[in-house]
């Protein structure tokens, strides 16, 4: 079936197990961090209430660790806690941690003060002042702490899928690097709706007088952990072997799809991202991954690709994608771009990843570096007869790429350049490129004809056979639908590939992915 | 019954109250009364150990507070505060009944003690399943008296209990407050900064100023005796109104002329004050009104008669 007529309704129909199986993911994922973050947050609350000296310092703690970036904060996770479930409750729960211990501080606080000083005069225990008169006055405010906690949380635990803890995330970045709207927004709808229903919801309960209030407060924790149970249920995993695949190949034919149908591949898989992917590979965590041929992490963390003997993964030749209205406007622009093709091949590109990866050298300098000692460096000329804006996708080897192209153009033109790096994955690259936000960004032959013009099955099938094949078929194209040329490849090819870890391999004896089949299979 | 035993209490670098010595006799009403920040309040919640002295000591029939549990201490000591402190999220029912429940009285006990007391107290029945924003503010603090009675308990506390409400309602709950059969047998300590209310209702007064008290006695005591300047001029603004307020009919008597009694007269006794006895003239029908001595002697009184019968007896006991 095309995917491109198929309608919303019918991809969520088609996709329904999983959308279940994501939807009450997420909402397990939401609620066992917020019961945590409750049972952290309220405590810690009323004890900063009582011992005010210690508020000032607790919440600006909580109010730094929610400003951690969610991409970073689940980065830190990984090697203190893994992946999957447990670092993500983790970071969810850093996150609704500081409203609820605010909201709980400041709803005790602003119990009127007479009211408290009544209730010792009248010899009421501090306990007993706490639990009759102090937490059920503010408890307004603390539920508003949590309606707001919750719906970061159900935000928040869309990125949960980038470590393999599933989630709407899943459908979502998926379907971003897939440039597949459907399946974008038969996470995002979900997702969307889960956070208004539980806002909702939430409200209510708030709302709800004092006379109901103690049921409300016997209720609440209960809904909340049968909630959580959503997340543990489902998980359930016997496979020897675990394999952890990005949200994009997960989708593909060239990718998940093409594993299944092609090699009768079944392994246990879970969805994670490619930032974090190598290192839960490395940590053990993982066994097999869906990495990318000359990614330096390979080298880095002594993995090595578990050969594709049945050529289900098409060539992925990387070469300068441009607008021809730019290469009119730019004369001199094609000649200083093509000086690269054919220049880096892939164990060179592995080699440059691994600097920048590994050994966190500065694009810049990976790519200066290269090109001195290619013998391709020249000094910046400083023209201004212009400026050529370079995009690329948000991971190291495209920084490089981009990089290198723009030292050859201020070397060998008379143009001035801006770069436009981390334009996050394909679509949205690809995007500012139509939308003349940028003139070029490298892209990949495979990328183009699988993601980007996504043909149907013969036609893909005739392509892929041969690198060059692709390369015309996706040139053409591209010239025709958008008015994009592809110049030179560059020479590396950077398909996907699986990968394990060297030893595990070794010890196994696979070399191939049908090697890898027959072990998953046996007994 | 309550000893106070040279008590200094510190705030930081300030002096809330200092070196204070207090003996406050059983079924005593004793007032303190100062301006605002004098310490009163301070002074008060020291009795029930809301606020822990620094130095001296506090003890209630011969026992040292101090060594009591504060919580069973605070629920055998009544205490009613400007603000009715009531809880907001309790019915008025539930409210007044927090110590019973404290105290783990059965449900029955309790019940009827609260019916009890707020017919004393004049609240309607209804109210009992409201909440205290629902009622007036006068009815709001007749609920923060009752939650204060509601055990019985022998010594009361009440720290501007009158001061939230306006002047009428005041008035009429002052006067409630002075007739209530219960509060005759406890031992009340009081907190005002109004003057004549301290004069209305105390048995004693303590005048405080920056932490000390600067004088402790009964109305006259005050009025007639000051210890010093400050407190003859802390009283000389409303002199005449608290004159009236500390004589009786009783005192004047023999100044009061020898009137023929028409039998269809409101009759009081010669325990009234002059003061109460004015306002009195003023409600009642042709402006007369009989006044009746312990010996059983009968006299007619009009505004003229009282209000001679008080100079003369005032120039004749010059008290100064
Ligand atoms: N909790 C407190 N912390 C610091 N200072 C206080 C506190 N309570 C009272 N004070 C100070 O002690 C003094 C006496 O206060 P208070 O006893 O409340 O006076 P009053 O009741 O006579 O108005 C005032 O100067 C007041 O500012
Ligand atoms: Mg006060």
């Amino acid at each position: 079936m095309n995917e491109q007529q198929q309608t919303l309704w019918q991809f969520m129909a088609e996709q329904q197990d999983k959308l279940l199986t994501q939807t009450l993911q997420h909402v397990g994922l939401t609620f066992i961090s917020l019961l945590i973050a409750i049972a952290i947050g309220l405590p810690l609350g009323i004890f900063i209430a009582r011992k005010r000296s210690f508020s000032g310092s607790v919440l600006a703690i909580a109010g730094v660790l929610q400003t951690i970036p969610s991409i970073a904060l689940l980065g830190f996770m990984i090697p203190l806690l893994g992946i999957g479930a447990k670092p993500a409750i983790v970071a969810l729960l850093i996150y609704a941690l500081l409203p609820i211990i605010r909201n709980t501080f400041t709803g005790i606080t602003g119990v009127d003060n007479h009211v408290t000083e009544a209730a010792k005069a009248l010899g009421m225990s501090k306990w007993h002042v706490l639990l009759h008169v102090e937490l059920p006055l503010a408890m307004p405010v603390i539920l508003a702490g949590i309606r707001t906690a919750t719906v970061i949380n159900v935000g928040v635990a869309t990125l949960a899928s980038y470590i393999a803890a599933g989630g709407l995330g899943e459908f979502i970045f998926g379907g971003i690097s897939l440039n597949n709207s459907n399946m974008i927004l038969a996470g995002a709808i979900p997702a969307a709706l889960l956070a208004i229903i539980l806002d909702a919801l939430l409200a209510v309960i708030q709302k709800i007088s004092f006379k109901k209030l103690r049921v409300v407060l016997y209720a609440f924790p209960i809904i909340i952990i049968v909630l959580g149970c959503f997340y543990i249920i489902p998980k359930t995993n016997t496979s020897k072997l675990t394999a952890g695949f990005t949200p994009e190949f997960m989708g593909r034919q060239d990718g998940d799809l093409g594993l299944r149908s092609v090699y009768g591949l079944k392994i246990h898989t879970t969805v994670i991202s490619d930032a974090v992917m190598y290192k839960a590979a490395y940590a053990k965590e993982l066994d097999v991954i869906s990495g990318y041929s000359t990614d330096g992490r390979l080298k880095a963390f002594d993995l090595k690709i578990v050969e594709d003997d049945k050529k289900i993964f098409p060539p992925y030749y990387a070469a300068p994608i441009v607008r021809q209205s730019s290469l009119k406007k730019f004369p001199g622009l094609e000649y200083a771009l093509n000086l690269l093709a054919g220049k880096i091949n892939d164990s060179v590109m592995t080699d440059l990843n691994y600097k920048t990866d590994y050994l966190h050298q500065t694009p810049e300098k990976v790519a200066k570096d290269f090109l001195l000692k290619t013998g391709l460096y020249k000094a910046s000329r400083n023209g201004n007869a212009g400026v050529v804006k370079i995009g690329s996708k948000i991971f190291g080897e495209q920084y490089i790429l981009a990089e290198m192209y723009s030292i050859l153009i201020k070397g060998n033109t008379d143009y001035g350049v801006e770069t436009k790096t981390g334009l996050g994955g394909t679509k949205i690259c690809f995007d500012a490129l139509t939308n003349n936000q940028i003139d070029l960004y490298p892209e990949y032959t495979g990328t183009g004809l699988l993601v980007l013009l996504q043909p149907n099955k013969d036609i893909i099938n005739q392509v892929t056979q041969d690198k060059d094949k692709t390369y015309t078929y996706v040139n053409n194209q591209f010239q025709l639908q958008f008015g994009i040329k592809w110049l030179k490849p560059i020479g590396f090819n950077n398909s996907y590939a699986l990968m394990m870890r060297r030893k595990q391999m070794h010890e196994l004896n696979i070399v191939t992915i049908t090697d890898l089949k027959n072990y998953i299979d046996k007994d | 019954m309550i000893e106070i035993k040279g008590v200094t209490k510190y705030f930081g670098n300030n002096t809330a109250v200092q070196d204070i010595s207090l003996n406050i006799a059983e079924r005593e009403n004793l007032i303190l009364l100062g301006t605002s920040g004098c310490g009163k309040t301070t002074t008060l919640k020291m009795i029930n150990r809301l606020i822990e002295p620094d130095s001296g000591t506090i003890s209630i029939s011969g026992k040292n507070i101090a060594e009591q549990n504060s919580e069973l201490l605070r629920r055998s000591i009544g205490y009613v505060m400007q603000n009715t402190g009531l809880f907001p999220h309790y019915t008025i029912e539930q409210n007044i009944a927090v110590v019973p429940k404290l105290l783990k009285w059965d449900s029955k006990k309790t019940n009827s003690r609260i019916e009890e007391l707020i017919e004393k107290l004049s609240l309607p029945q209804i109210c009992l399943k409201q909440f205290p924003h629902q009622l007036s503010g006068g009815q709001q603090q007749r609920v923060g008296l009752a939650r204060a009675l509601v055990t019985d308990p022998p010594v009361l506390l009440m720290d501007e209990p009158f001061g939230a409400l306006d002047n009428v309602t005041r008035a009429s709950i002052q006067a409630e407050f002075k007739a209530l059969e219960e509060l005759k047998r406890k031992t009340i300590v009081m907190v005002t900064h109004y003057v004549q209310e301290a004069f209305e209702l105390g048995d004693r007064i303590s005048l405080m100023d920056k932490g000390i008290i600067v004088q402790t006695g009964t109305p006259k005591e005050l009025l007639y005796n000051p210890a010093n300047d400050f407190v003859k001029e802390f009283l000389d603004g409303q002199r005449l109104a608290l004159e009236f307020k500390v004589t009786t009919i009783k005192d004047v008597w023999s100044y009061l002329p020898n009137g023929n009694a028409a039998s269809d007269q409101e009759k009081i006794n010669d325990e009234y004050s002059i003061w109460s006895t004015l306002e009195l003239l003023k409600s009642t029908k042709n402006k007369t009104l009989r006044v009746e001595s312990i010996h059983g002697e009968c006299k007619t009184v009009d505004f003229t008669a009282i209000t001679s019968a008080f100079s003369n007896y005032q120039n004749n006991n010059s008290h100064e």
